[in-house]
C-alpha cells in the first residue's frame, strides 16, 4: 500500500537524478583525461550513488516495503523513471560531461539547501548529510568551466558550445506540477521556481569568469521528471539493469 | 532471585565497550580508531542487546559496510550475541568530531589534517576565498597547493608540496 504518493512520486525524482547522475559518471572509470580526474569522476558518482540510495530506500519505505532500493534502481523500464532529461545525456567529450555537472551541481546545491528545512525530518536529515558532499561537486565543476572556458581556444569553444547544447534541459530544473504543489503546501518542499534566481546568479557569474556566454535561448526541453525520457536513458538502463534483469535476485 | 541472577546475561559497561571499539580501526586509514574518527554516536544497552549507533562519513563510502562488519566481529569475539547497529544522518557527521589523537595520527602517516572546522556550506560564490593554507605533512611547509579536490577515497583531497616536492593526501574538512 502506497501511504503518501506525491511523496513517494517526489523521492522518486530525487534518488533517480543521482542515480542516473551517477551511472552516468562511473562511466568515466578508467577513461578519465588525467589520473586525478578519473578519481575526481568517480569520487562524484560515488556520492551521488549513496544519497541515490538513501532517497531510494526512503522511497520503499513510503512506498510500504513491497520493494526495496534495489528493485527500485534495477527493475524499472525508462518509462518509470522520473529524474531530469539533463542528467541522461550522454557524456560526450570531457566539457560537455562538466557543463552538465555544472548546471546539475548548481542547482542540487541550492535544493538541498532549501529541503534541509523540510517539514518531514527524514527529507530533511538526508538533505543536510548531501548538501555537504555537493558543495564540494559543486566548487570542481566551477573550476573546470572556468579552467576550460578561459584556456585554450580549443578548449573555450568546446566549453562554449556543451553549455549551449545542454542549456535547453536546464528549464526542467525549475518547474512544478499538482504533486509538486500539494507538497509544497506541507512544507514538504519548496517552490523550484525559486531556485532559479541563485542558480542563473551563480550560473552567470561563473561564465563571465570563464570568458564564456550565457545562452540566450528560451525554448525548453521538458518530460523527464513525468517519464518521457530522451533515447539515451533506455540504453544507460540496459547497461546498469543487466546484471538484474539477467540473474533475478543475484547478490554479492 | 537467585535463579534470575544466573539467567542474566552478563552486561559488560559502556566504557568498556567503548574500550574495545577504540581497537576497531578505519580499513582504509588503519592508524586510526572508529572512535577516532568520530563516527560512533551512541553506545547503550536496551535490555539484553547492545545498540550502537554509527553515522556514515560520505553517504557513499563503501568502508561503511566493512567497518560495520569489523565491529560486528570485535564485539562478537569479546561475548557481545546480541548487537544492534543502528544508522543515524543527523547531525551529519563532521571533521570537528576528530579525536586530537586521531589527528596526530593521521600526520604522522602521511595524510594532513583538517586545517579549518566544518566545509562552508553557506555560499559557492567564487569570489570568496574558501581554500585554506594546509600544511604538508612531511616537511611542515606552508608553500602547497591543491592537485584535486578528489583523492584515493571520498574523505581525502590531493595536494603536493612546493618545497619537498612531495604529493600528499589531505583529510578534507566536512
Amino acid at each position: 500500500m502506497v501511504h503518501d504518493n506525491a511523496l513517494f512520486q517526489y523521492l522518486l525524482r530525487l534518488g533517480d537524478n543521482c542515480l542516473i547522475m551517477g551511472q552516468r559518471l562511473s562511466e568515466w572509470c578508467g577513461h578519465g583525461p588525467v589520473l586525478e580526474e578519473d578519481l575526481a569522476l568517480t569520487n562524484v558518482a560515488l556520492d551521488l550513488i549513496g544519497q541515490a540510495r538513501l532517497w531510494l530506500s526512503y522511497a520503499a519505505h513510503v512506498e510500504g516495503g513491497a520493494r526495496d532500493e534495489d528493485q527500485l534502481a534495477f527493475l524499472r523500464d525508462a518509462g518509470d523513471f522520473h529524474n531530469v532529461l539533463l542528467v541522461e545525456q550522454p557524456n560526450g567529450n570531457f566539457a560537455d560531461t562538466i557543463a552538465r555537472q555544472f548546471y546539475f551541481d548548481t542547482w542540487y546545491y541550492f535544493l538541498l539547501l532549501d529541503l534541509q528545512r523540510s517539514a518531514n525530518p527524514r527529507v530533511a536529515e538526508i538533505a543536510e548529510k548531501s548538501v555537504k558532499e555537493v558543495a564540494y561537486h559543486v566548487r570542481r565543476s566551477a573550476d573546470w568551466v572556468v579552467r576550460l572556458g578561459d584556456g585554450t581556444d580549443e578548449s573555450h569553444a568546446k566549453m562554449q558550445a556543451a553549455i549551449d547544447q545542454l542549456w535547453s534541459y536546464t528549464g526542467e530544473l525549475f518547474a512544478s506540477d499538482g504533486m509538486d504543489e500539494a507538497l509544497q503546501q506541507q512544507k514538504v518542499t519548496f517552490d523550484p521556481a525559486k531556485l532559479r534566481a541563485p542558480w542563473v546568479d551563480h550560473v552567470a557569474s561563473v561564465l563571465d569568469e570563464a570568458t564564456l556566454r550565457l545562452p540566450e535561448q528560451t525554448w525548453m526541453q521538458r518530460g523527464g521528471r513525468e517519464g518521457v525520457h530522451s533515447e539515451h536513458l533506455g540504453y544507460l538502463l540496459a547497461e546498469m539493469q543487466f546484471l538484474q534483469r539477467a540473474y533475478p535476485g543475484a547478490h554479492w | 532471585m537467585e535463579a534470575l541472577a544466573t539467567d542474566a546475561v552478563v552486561r559488560p559497561t559502556v566504557e568498556q565497550i567503548l574500550l574495545w571499539l577504540n581497537e576497531v580501526a578505519d580499513p582504509e586509514i588503519p592508524v586510526i580508531s572508529v572512535l577516532d574518527l568520530g563516527i560512533v554516536r551512541d553506545v547503550f544497552w536496551r535490555n539484553e542487546e547492545l545498540v550502537v549507533a554509527v553515522t556514515p562519513t560520505y553517504s557513499g563510502c563503501p568502508a561503511m559496510a566493512i567497518i560495520a562488519q569489523d565491529i560486528r566481529t570485535a564485539l562478537a569475539g569479546h561475548g557481545i550475541r546480541r548487537l544492534h547497529l543502528e544508522t543515524r544522518l543527523s547531525p551529519a557527521w563532521t571533521t570537528d568530531w576528530l579525536s586530537a589523537k586521531g589527528k596526530a595520527r593521521l600526520r604522522d602517516y602521511g595524510i594532513a589534517p583538517p586545517v579549518q572546522q566544518v566545509i562552508d556550506i553557506s555560499g559557492i560564490s567564487r569570489k570568496v576565498s574558501t581554500e585554506p593554507v594546509v600544511n604538508c605533512p612531511h616537511c611542515g611547509s606552508a608553500h602547497t597547493q591543491l592537485i584535486s579536490r578528489f583523492g584515493s577515497t571520498p574523505c581525502k583531497a590531493l595536494y603536493k608540496c612546493a618545497d619537498c616536492r612531495e604529493p600528499f593526501d589531505y583529510f578534507k574538512p566536512h
